[in-house]
C-alpha cells in the first residue's frame, strides 16, 4: 500500500498515471434499457465504475402520508454492493450513502416536471456494482438517462462529473488513487445550459483553483451530455411505431 | 405465492394453457430459459459472476477476508451468504432490511454451497482458534423475472470457482485459487395441479401455490431441498421433480461449470 507520506508523483511527462491528460475523462460506456422490470434503466461504466440505475413510476406513494397534493415526489436510493469496494462493505444504507442519495435527488429533481403527476412518486434506484471514485456522479448520469428511458417528462438531461487537484494541478474526473491522495474533490452536476444542480467540495483549493476546477468539471459535463444523448438516440432512433397505436389513431380512438 | 398482484384473467389464461400442455412463452414444462454466465465482471471482488436466466439477472460477488472462527469450530473457515433484493430489481421489492423472501433465498444458496461440501472449510484455517478465512457470498438481484433461486445458486458457485484467496494483501503468503470440490446446482419447479413446470417465470411463480427447489451435486445426489409456498405437494410429484432436477442440473453443470 502507498502511505500518505510517500512522495508520489501523479504525473509523468505531463500525463496522469493512467495515461490521461489532465482535462481528459475516463472511458465511458452507456447502455439504455437494460432491465426488464423497471420502467426505465441504464447501465453505465466510467473507468472502473460500474453502476446500474432503475426508475419506477410515476406510481402510487407508499407510505401514503408522504404524498403531495400538487406534485410527484422524487425518491433516490444510492446503494453500494458489498463487493463493490476493496474491503467488503456492510450491506445497507449508512451515513455516507444517505447523504449521497439526498444530494443526488436534489441534483435531478429540478429538471423533473413533477407537477404533471400529483400524488405520485418517481423512484430512482442506483446500485453501485464496482466503485472506482466518482460513483455519485456516475449514478446521477445513469439515473438521468434512466429517467428519460422511463419517459418521465423532464426539462433536460443532467450530466455530472468531478474535478480534483493532485500535485497542485487541477484534473478532470479523478480516479481512485487521485481521489484518495489528492488535495481536493469537486463533484458537480448540471443541465446542458450550464445550470448547476449539484456542487460539493472537499479538500483545499484557492479561489482561483476552485474556479479552474469548476470550469474543468463543466467541460467534462458537456462531454458526458453528448454521450448520454447519443446513447438515448441510438436506443430509440431505430424503434418502429407500435402498430396498435397507429391503428387506434386511424380509427379515431385516441 | 409471491406478493405480485396479478389479474384474474391472466391467471385463467395460464391455467387454460396448462390444461393444453403449454406455457405462456412456448417452453416445454421441463425446459429452462436461456442461461448466460459471465464470470469475473467485478474486479474489486475476489470472485464474481453475472447470471442471466432468460430475463432474470443476478450478480454474485465473493469477498474473502481473515477473521475469527466460531468458538465451536476453531479450525474451520466461515461461509456467510447474504442476498439483497434491492428495489431496483422489481416493483415489489422495497428498501430496508431483508424480508423473509430475501432471507430464504440467501439460506437456500448457502445450503447448496455448504451441504455439498464444495468449500473445504478446514482448508480455510490460518491459525486454529484465532484466524480463519471468512468467505462472504453476496447475491445482488438486478432484475427479477422469476426463479431467483436457480440463478443465484448458479452465480454463487460460479463466483466461488473463479475466486482467489487474497493472502498477499494480508501478508499471509501468495494468493491462491479458492479450492472448490463440488458443483452444486439448484433446480426449481412449480406445481400447477398435476403439471410440473421447471424454471418458472414471475407469472408462473405467482399463480402456482407450491414451489420446490432441489440442489444436486456432481455425483447426482441431492444436497438440499426447499419447498416454499402455501400449497400441497405429493410424494409422486416430489419424485418426479427430483428425477428431472437431476437431469437438468447435470446439463447445466456440464455446460457452465465444468471447464
Amino acid at each position: 500500500m502507498i502511505g500518505m507520506d510517500d512522495k508520489l508523483s501523479f504525473f509523468k511527462n505531463g500525463v496522469r498515471l493512467d495515461g490521461r491528460r489532465p482535462d481528459e475523462l475516463r472511458p465511458i460506456k452507456i447502455e439504455v434499457g437494460v432491465l426488464e422490470r423497471a420502467d426505465g434503466s441504464c447501465y453505465m461504466e466510467m473507468g472502473g465504475n460500474k453502476v446500474i440505475a432503475a426508475v419506477y413510476g410515476p406510481r402510487e406513494v407508499h407510505p401514503r402520508h408522504l404524498q403531495e397534493a400538487t406534485r410527484a415526489i422524487v425518491r433516490y436510493r444510492y446503494n453500494m454492493a458489498s463487493f463493490s469496494v476493496e474491503e467488503r462493505k456492510r450491506p445497507g444504507p449508512d451515513r455516507r450513502s444517505n447523504e449521497v442519495s439526498k444530494v443526488s435527488r436534489e441534483a435531478l429533481e429540478p429538471v423533473i416536471l413533477t407537477s404533471y403527476f400529483p400524488k405520485s412518486v418517481v423512484d430512482i434506484f442506483v446500485e453501485v456494482l464496482q466503485a472506482d471514485a466518482g460513483t455519485r456522479t456516475v449514478g446521477i448520469n445513469a439515473a438521468s438517462v434512466a429517467l428519460a428511458d422511463a419517459g418521465i417528462p423532464m426539462k433536460s438531461l443532467i450530466s455530472s462529473c468531478a474535478a480534483g487537484k493532485v500535485d497542485g494541478e487541477v484534473v478532470l474526473d479523478p480516479m481512485k488513487l487521485e481521489d484518495n491522495f489528492g488535495e481536493a474533490d469537486v463533484p458537480i452536476a448540471m443541465t446542458p445550459n450550464g445550470d448547476i444542480t449539484l456542487l460539493q467540495m472537499d479538500g483545499r483549493l484557492t479561489t482561483e483553483e476552485f474556479r479552474k476546477a469548476l470550469e474543468t468539471a463543466k467541460v467534462g459535463c458537456e462531454q458526458i451530455y453528448e454521450i448520454q444523448r447519443k446513447a438515448l438516440v441510438d436506443r430509440y432512433s431505430h424503434m418502429e411505431e407500435p402498430e396498435s397505436c397507429n391503428e387506434a389513431v386511424a380509427e379515431g380512438e385516441i | 405465492m409471491s406478493d405480485e398482484v396479478m389479474s384474474e384473467i391472466r391467471k385463467d389464461y395460464l391455467y387454460h394453457l396448462v390444461l393444453k400442455g403449454e406455457r405462456a412463452d412456448g417452453r416445454a414444462f421441463d425446459e429452462y430459459r436461456e442461461i448466460v454466465l459471465e464470470t469475473g465482471p467485478i474486479r474489486k471482488a475476489d470472485g464474481s459472476a453475472l447470471v442471466k436466466l432468460g430475463k432474470t439477472q443476478v450478480m454474485v460477488g465473493v469477498k474473502i477476508q481473515p477473521g475469527a472462527p466460531f468458538s465451536d469450530t476453531p479450525n474451520k473457515g466461515v461461509i456467510i451468504t447474504n442476498a439483497e433484493l434491492v428495489p431496483l430489481a422489481s416493483p415489489n421489492f422495497e428498501p430496508g432490511p431483508p424480508n423473509a423472501m430475501g432471507i430464504e433465498l440467501a439460506r437456500v444458496v448457502d445450503r447448496g454451497v455448504r451441504e455439498s461440501g464444495a468449500i473445504d472449510l478446514e482448508s480455510l484455517c490460518i491459525t486454529p482458534g484465532e484466524n480463519v478465512w471468512i468467505v462472504f457470498i453476496d447475491v445482488h438481484v438486478l432484475d427479477d423475472c422469476g426463479n431467483l433461486m436457480d440463478a443465484s445458486s448458479l452465480g454463487a458457485i460460479a463466483a466461488l470457482m473463479t475466486a482467489k484467496v487474497p493472502a498477499e494483501q494480508y501478508g499471509l503468503g501468495e494468493d491462491y485459487p479458492l479450492p472448490v470440490k463440488d458443483l452444486p446446482v439448484a433446480t426449481t419447479a412449480v406445481e400447477f395441479g398435476d403439471a410440473i413446470m421447471f424454471d418458472p417465470d414471475t407469472d408462473e411463480e405467482s399463480v402456482a401455490d407450491t414451489k420446490l427447489t432441489v440442489i444436486t451435486t456432481a455425483d447426482g445426489s441431492v444436497c438440499g431441498m426447499q419447498k416454499s409456498g402455501t400449497g400441497f405437494t405429493s410424494q409422486d410429484h416430489i419424485y418426479r421433480i427430483v428425477d428431472i432436477a437431476c437431469e437438468r442440473a447435470k446439463e447445466i453443470r456440464e455446460k457452465f461449470l465444468e471447464v
